[in-house]
């Protein structure tokens, strides 16, 4: 070890000693974003959520975050940084930040981080996410029931496991009302770009589409249905309120703040450890925004019931018989998906006629 | 009335003194900027400017990443210098980057997961081959249709960055990935790892070839004659045709180099700072770099200067959002001015500010 290392060294442990020393008045809780908070989805609701976890410890935790962080090799050195700044907890919220969010967190071995979304932990990271596919089941079958033409347009993102869950659970509950039922899949390779989100949501209406599901961010896709009258789309992440009662009929809407608050109270009270969570509208991890007067009473009657039933876990939305989409048996009668199939999710079901991208 | 001569020779002072007046109308306008925000204005230049090479808690991580930072848009710059030099447009380095990553790091998981210490430098030569062979294509088209480099070159970066999504969640997905798009982690596979060759000091192989690239260019430039019939031909192309230098080898020559330096810088960063190839690796580097090369006056030093002043305002940028709570918007904005003052200043290294009516001085 050469002189420079060693002080270097010196200085990195001198920090961590800082960190440490800064955990007994008052601690810090940082945020990586994806995007901005303004972009009325996905990181609005995270950004939602820091905001109502710092109101709830009322001055005992200071919140800072860095937004517009791409998935790059930039992403490691904001995460370094924030836990330089004495972060004693990181959410990094997006997919693409897990291995830059294992290899600071190696670095940080006092730090604790939080992934959303992945699936690689270690002794300091834990990861969390949301059952969405327990909310697109209700948004299928309000599609389903409401589409005229048949033709439900869906905006994916980046094909991981996520996003190939909901265009499942949406086709086949969208199938189970209305057999008629088409899905057209447009994949962006993007979480948030709002022009090419908008884009999408056009090509799909002029092919016919007059339901437009989204996977993607930004409340564009909702902007260009108003433009294009008579088409429903439902808010992603987050309400999108602003759209409803026409075009937006309903959404499927994140809440972290009861994660983000158990979290950092565990930091506090010095019992947090690496977990893995996944939860859903039962939890309250998952919210289903106020179905609009657009949708018919009993759909939206049925939609309700669907949603209460998922939550009191008496209805899986994955519950068989179901094949995929080669015509291979994937559940039998009754049988209900485990969660490890569900986590790496790469087929279709039967019926969606579309491939996944590879 | 004021009005502009314009110089007989450009001003050696001013081509000197012009840098450092954009970086200081910045800092008044940015400031007043952040002022307007509500957070206070020296504190954020200082933050930008300051803190990343000293401040104390953060100085011994962010000044080596100052480095990691701008090798790459060093080495796509200083190849495409040489181009604007020579009048070659290549605007496409980011394609160039993202295709050259892609064939070194497909070289090398062919081999995965073997320790031979020849795995990195094949991966490297296969790096730049690829950028290379990627920006054949223009280079092609432009001597044998005519048609414009600017163009095709910009295009064929959206065809990379096709090639980018559908290779990182089909070919080189990582098999033990779960279904999730994006290669294998070369920081856990040693062969293939572009490492810091010095713990905590950024210097992995990519600076290292963005040091010799810039000595490279400097001696192409100014001692071979190479280097003068790129000159010749930029700001005299007949000159150039009657003195016998080939418009077909300049703009092969021009094209293939920008190509081979931007696949390399794409090599390493995928196998070092990035780690991985997805379909989000590339950061902009390749127009960044169009940026960094004009900002350094298509002078290998100038490059070097400007590469790391690119790279201090990024990073100083991304701790006053951490640490200001500043909007990341308005950092893009204050790099926005860095380059509009530049510009804007330029004008005084070609021309001179008169008073009064023409005919009277």
């Amino acid at each position: 070890m050469n002189r420079r290392t060693l002080l270097t060294t010196a200085a990195l442990a001198l920090t961590l000693g800082t960190t440490a020393f800064a955990q007994d008045e008052e601690i810090t809780a940082g945020f990586i974003y994806i995007g901005p908070p303004g972009d009325g989805g996905w990181t609005y609701e995270h950004d939602q959520a820091r905001q109502k976890m710092e109101a709830h410890f009322d001055g005992k935790v200071k919140t800072i975050y860095q937004e517009n962080v791409p998935e790059s090799a930039d992403a490691e050195r904001a995460i370094t940084q924030m836990a330089l700044t004495g972060a004693d907890i990181i959410f990094t919220t997006s997919f693409g930040y897990m291995d830059p969010t294992l290899a600071v967190a190696e670095k940080f071995p006092d730090v604790k981080f939080e992934h959303a979304t992945g699936y690689k932990r270690s002794d300091n990271v834990s990861t969390y996410s949301a059952r969405f596919y327990e909310g697109r089941a209700v948004q299928g079958h309000i599609a389903g029931k409401m589409t005229k033409t048949n033709k439900i347009g869906y905006i994916a993102s980046v094909p991981i496991p996520e996003v190939i869950r909901g265009i499942n659970s949406a086709y086949i509950h969208a199938k189970k009302v209305n057999p008629d039922v088409e899905f057209s899949i447009i994949w962006l390779y993007t979480w948030f770009d709002p022009a090419k989100e908008a884009d999408a949501a056009r090509a799909l209406i002029e092919n016919g589409a007059d339901v437009v599901l989204q996977h993607t961010d930004s409340t564009a896709p909702q902007a260009a249905a108003q433009e294009a009258g008579n088409v429903i789309t439902f808010g992603q992440a987050s309400d999108m309120a602003e759209y409803a009662p026409m075009p937006r009929v309903s959404s499927i809407i994140d809440d972290w703040a009861p994660y983000y608050i158990a979290r950092v109270q565990a930091v506090l009270d010095g019992t947090w450890e690496s977990t893995d969570t996944w939860d859903g509208i039962g939890k309250g991890m998952v919210g289903i925004g106020e179905i609009s007067d657009a949708v018919p009473a009993d759909v939206k009657a049925e939609a309700l019931a669907m949603k209460d039933a998922i939550a009191s876990g008496e209805y899986h939305p994955f519950t068989g018989p179901l094949k995929k989409q080669d015509g291979s048996d994937w559940l039998a009668e009754g049988e209900v998906a485990d969660d490890g199939t569900l986590a790496g999710m790469n087929f279709y079901l039967e019926g969606i006629t579309a491939e996944i991208p590879n | 009335m004021l009005r502009l001569e314009k110089r007989p020779q450009p001003s050696q002072l001013w081509t000197v003194v012009t840098p450092i007046l954009a970086v200081f109308l910045t800092m008044i306008v940015g400031g007043i900027m952040f002022a307007l925000l509500g957070k206070p204005p020296l504190e954020a230049i200082k933050v930008i400017f300051w803190d990343p090479l000293f401040h104390e808690q953060f100085a011994a991580y962010s000044r080596p990443q100052l480095l990691v930072k701008a090798g790459p848009l060093i080495l796509i710059a200083i190849g495409l210098s040489i181009g604007f030099k020579a009048g070659i447009w290549n605007i496409g380095a980011e394609g160039q980057y993202i295709i050259g990553a892609i064939c070194g790091a497909g070289v090398g998981l062919a081999f995965y997961p073997s320790e031979s210490v020849l795995i990195f430098p094949a991966m490297v030569l296969a790096g730049a081959a690829g950028g290379w062979a990627w920006a054949m294509i223009p280079a092609v088209l432009k001597t044998r249709f005519g048609t414009n480099e600017i163009l095709v070159s910009l295009m064929l970066v959206y065809v990379a960055q096709n090639v980018l999504i559908s290779v990182s969640s089909g070919l080189l997905r990582n098999p033990e990935g779960m279904g999730f798009p994006g290669s294998r982690n070369f920081k856990q596979w040693d062969a293939a790892h572009n490492a810091e060759l010095i713990a905590n000091t950024g210097m992995h192989w990519g600076v290292v070839a963005a040091f010799i690239a810039v000595i490279g260019a400097y001696m192409l430039m100014s001692r071979h004659i190479m280097g003068f019939n790129i000159r010749l031909t930029g700001e005299a192309p007949r000159a150039a045709r009657f003195a016998g230098v080939s418009p077909t080898r300049i703009v092969f020559f021009c094209l293939g180099l920008a190509g081979l330096l931007a696949g390399a810088a794409g090599l390493f960063e995928a196998t070092g700072p990035a780690g991985q190839i997805t379909g989000a690796f590339n950061a902009g580097y390749g127009f960044t770099a169009i940026i960094v090369a004009f900002l350094g006056r298509l002078h290998p030093v100038g490059i070097l200067l400007a590469g790391l002043l690119m790279a201090l305002t990024y990073i100083g940028g991304e701790l006053a959002q951490l640490m200001l709570n500043l909007p990341g918007a308005s950092i893009q904005l204050f790099q926005g001015m860095l380059l509009f003052f530049l510009l804007a200043t330029d004008v005084f290294t070609n021309y001179r500010l008169r008073f009064g009516k023409k005919g009277l001085v």
